[in-house]
C-alpha cells in the first residue's frame, strides 16, 4: 500500500493524541467512582501541554493528500489555542466547585473543542474547514448550556445553537457554491483556478460572501454579532472566558487562511466587505458598550470591537497585516483570560457578582485584584506600554502601509471612545466608595490573572520572539 | 420533453435555503420549527453538493454530502438535548418566551 506513505498522517499526531486523551479521560471519568472533576481537569491540562510539545516538535508539510497542512502559521495558532484552552480549564476549577458544576465532561468538552480548533488551523480544504469548525461549535453549544439547571445558561445555549446552526448552514451553502463554480474544494487548486480574477463567476463571489458571513458569525463581527451579548451573559463565566478566547482565535485564523490562500487573488473583491465589517464592528463595540452595567455584557461588546480591530489587519491583505493580526490575537487572548479570571473572582458570601458597580472601592479591599484588572483595562483601551497598545500599533501600521487611511483613522477614534468605558471601570475601582470585601480568591484564579498581567505588562521589553514568530507565520500566507 | 439540468437543482436548493432562513426568522411559534428549518438548510446544501458533483463529474461533492449528513445528525441531537434542558427550566418552548436576556 503506497497510500500510507503519501498520506503523511504523522503530521496530525498532535490532534490524534489529543483526541485519544479526551476519550481516555471521558472513560476514566465515567468509571471512576469518586469525585473526578478536579483530577480530570488536571489530566486535561496535562494532555494539552503534551499536545503543545508535540505541536512544537512536529514537522511542516501537507498530509492526507492535501486536506491537512502544517506550517508555521498553523503551528502559531495551535499553540495559542492550546494555551488559551488550558487557561480556560484552570479558570473553571474553582467556579465549578462553588456553582455545583463539578462534572468531568467539562474538561473533556474543552479538549474536543480544542481538537476542532487545531483542525481549523490546519485546514487546507473546504471539507476539513467545515468539519473542524463543526467539531468546535458543537462542543461550545453544549458548554454554553452546561449549567443545565439554570434558565439563563440553557437559554444562552439555545440561542447560540440556533444562530450558530444558521451560520454553519450559510457557510456550507457558500462552500457548495464555491465548489460548484470553481470545480474544487482544495485550497491550492482553488488558488490556481482563480489566479485570473476576471474569470471569477458571480456564483463564486456569492459563495465567498456566504463563507465570510458564516465565519463572521463565529468571530462575532457586526452584523452577525447579535448572539454575543446574550450568550456571554448567560453562559457560565468560565465558559464565557473560554468562548471569548480560543474559538475566536481559531475562527479568525480560519478566515485569514481562507481569504489569503484560495482567494488571495480576489483581494479587491473581498477587501471591501472586510473593511465594512471591520468599521461596523469597531463602531458598535465602542458605542454599545458604554451603557452596559453587566460586566460580562460589557466584555461581549468589547470583544466585538477587538475583532473589528483584528479584521483591519486582514483587510490590509499583506504579510505585515497578518503579522499584526497574529500579534493582536496573542495580546487579546491574555487580556481576555486575565479579565475573566478577575470577573470570576468577584464573589461575595458565595454569590457570583456581575455588575460593574460591585467593583466599587476594590482598590481598598483587594489591591492585588484591582491592580490586575486595572492593567487589563488599560491594555484593552490601548494605553502604552501594555500589550493592547502594541497590538493596535502593529495593526494600524499595516493599514497605513496598505493605504487604508480611513480604516486606521476610524480605528483610532473608536479606541478613544472605547477608552471611556474601560477607564470607567478603573474609576469605579479606585475612586468609589468601598463595599464589603470579596471572598478570598483561590490560587487558580490568582495564577491565571497573574500570568496574564505579567505578560500584558512586560511584553514590550521582550517583543522579539513573538514578533519574529508572527512574522514567520504571516510569510507563509503572503510570501 | 423537459430535461432536468443543473439549473433546476440549483433553483430547488435555493428555494429550500430561503424557506429555511425565513423559517428561522419569521417563525414566532415554536423552537422545534427552528430545528426543522436548520435541517432544511442543510438539505438544500446537500442537494447543491450532489448536483454539482454530478455535473462536474467529481466525487468530492458526494463525499462532502455524506459528512454533512453525519454532522446534521449530531447537530440535531445536540439541539434537541439543549431544548430539553431549556424546557425543564422554562416550562415552554415558545419562541417569544426565549427572552430572559435582552439583546
Amino acid at each position: 500500500m503506497t497510500n500510507w506513505t503519501t498520506m503523511n498522517w504523522t503530521l496530525a499526531i498532535p490532534e490524534i493524541v489529543l483526541s485519544c486523551f479526551a476519550m481516555a479521560i471521558l472513560v476514566f471519568g465515567a468509571l471512576w467512582k469518586r469525585e473526578s472533576f478536579r483530577m480530570c481537569s488536571m489530566m486535561a491540562v496535562g494532555a494539552l501541554l503534551v499536545t503543545a510539545m508535540l505541536v512544537v516538535s512536529n514537522s511542516s508539510g501537507i498530509g492526507y493528500r492535501g486536506l491537512f497542512t502544517n506550517d508555521s502559521f498553523s503551528g502559531f495558532i495551535k499553540l495559542l489555542v492550546l494555551v488559551s484552552s488550558a487557561l480556560g480549564i484552570i479558570v473553571s476549577l474553582d467556579y465549578a466547585e462553588h456553582e455545583n458544576l463539578r462534572r468531568f465532561e467539562f474538561p473533556v468538552l474543552i479538549m474536543l473543542c480544542t481538537v476542532g480548533m487545531m483542525i481549523m488551523a490546519s485546514a487546507s480544504n473546504l471539507m476539513t474547514l467545515y468539519l473542524g469548525l463543526e467539531l468546535q461549535s458543537l462542543a461550545i453549544y453544549v458548554l454554553a448550556a452546561f449549567a443545565r439547571d439554570q434558565l439563563r445558561s440553557s437559554e444562552a445555549g439555545l440561542k447560540y445553537f440556533v444562530l450558530g446552526a444558521l451560520a454553519s448552514g450559510l457557510l456550507l451553502y457558500g462552500i457548495s457554491l464555491i465548489y460548484g463554480f470553481s470545480g474544487s474544494m482544495a485550497f491550492d487548486r482553488l488558488a490556481t483556478a482563480l489566479s485570473d480574477p476576471t474569470k471569477a463567476s458571480p456564483g463564486l463571489i456569492v459563495g465567498i460572501v456566504f463563507v465570510i458571513a458564516g465565519l463572521a458569525f463565529k468571530i462575532s463581527a457586526v452584523p452577525f454579532h447579535m448572539w454575543t451579548p446574550d450568550v456571554y451573559e448567560g453562559a457560565p463565566t468560565p465558559v464565557t472566558s473560554f468562548m471569548g478566547t480560543a474559538p475566536k482565535v481559531a475562527a479568525m485564523a480560519l478566515l485569514v487562511r481562507a481569504m489569503a490562500t484560495p482567494f488571495g487573488h480576489l483581494l479587491p473583491q473581498w477587501q471591501q466587505l472586510i473593511v465594512l465589517v471591520s468599521i461596523a464592528s469597531m463602531l458598535l463595540g465602542s458605542l454599545a458598550a458604554i451603557g452596559q452595567t453587566n460586566i460580562k455584557r460589557l466584555m461581549a461588546y468589547s470583544s466585538i470591537g477587538h475583532m473589528g480591530y483584528t479584521l483591519i489587519g486582514l483587510a490590509a491583505g499583506t504579510a505585515v497585516g497578518i503579522r499584526g493580526v497574529l500579534i493582536y490575537l496573542v495580546t487579546y487572548v491574555f487580556m481576555n483570560a486575565g479579565t475573566f479570571a478577575c470577573i470570576i473572582a468577584m464573589r461575595r458570601r458565595g454569590r457570583m457578582l456581575e455588575k460593574v458597580s460591585d467593583l466599587s472601592g476594590l482598590a481598598k479591599t483587594d489591591p492585588g485584584l484591582a491592580a490586575a484588572l486595572m492593567i487589563f483595562m488599560f491594555s484593552m483601551a490601548g494605553i502604552p506600554p501594555f500589550t493592547g497598545f502594541w497590538g493596535k500599533y502593529f495593526i494600524f501600521t499595516a493599514a497605513v502601509q496598505s493605504g487604508l487611511w480611513t480604516l486606521a483613522v476610524i480605528g483610532v477614534l473608536t479606541s478613544v471612545i472605547g477608552a471611556y468605558y474601560y477607564l470607567r471601570i478603573i474609576k469605579v475601582m479606585y475612586f468609589d466608595e468601598a463595599h464589603e470585601a470579596f471572598d478570598p480568591r483561590p490560587g487558580s484564579l490568582t495564577f491565571v490573572g497573574g500570568v496574564s498581567a505579567i505578560f500584558t505588562t512586560v511584553f514590550f521589553l521582550f517583543p522579539a520572539p513573538l514578533v519574529g514568530a508572527a512574522e514567520a507565520a504571516a510569510r507563509v500566507l503572503f510570501g | 420533453m423537459l430535461v432536468v439540468g443543473l439549473g433546476h437543482y440549483l433553483t430547488v436548493s435555493a428555494i429550500l435555503l430561503v424557506l429555511g432562513v425565513f423559517g428561522i426568522f419569521l417563525n414566532r411559534k415554536n423552537v422545534i420549527v427552528i430545528l426543522m428549518s436548520v435541517e432544511l438548510i442543510l438539505l438544500a446544501v446537500n442537494l447543491n453538493l450532489v448536483a454539482f458533483s454530478a455535473a462536474l463529474n467529481d466525487l468530492a461533492g458526494q463525499v462532502f454530502a455524506m459528512f454533512v449528513l453525519t454532522v446534521a445528525a449530531a447537530e440535531a441531537a445536540i439541539g434537541l438535548a439543549i431544548l430539553v434542558t431549556y424546557f425543564r427550566n422554562r416550562g415552554s418552548i415558545q419562541v417569544e418566551d426565549v427572552n430572559l436576556m435582552k439583546g
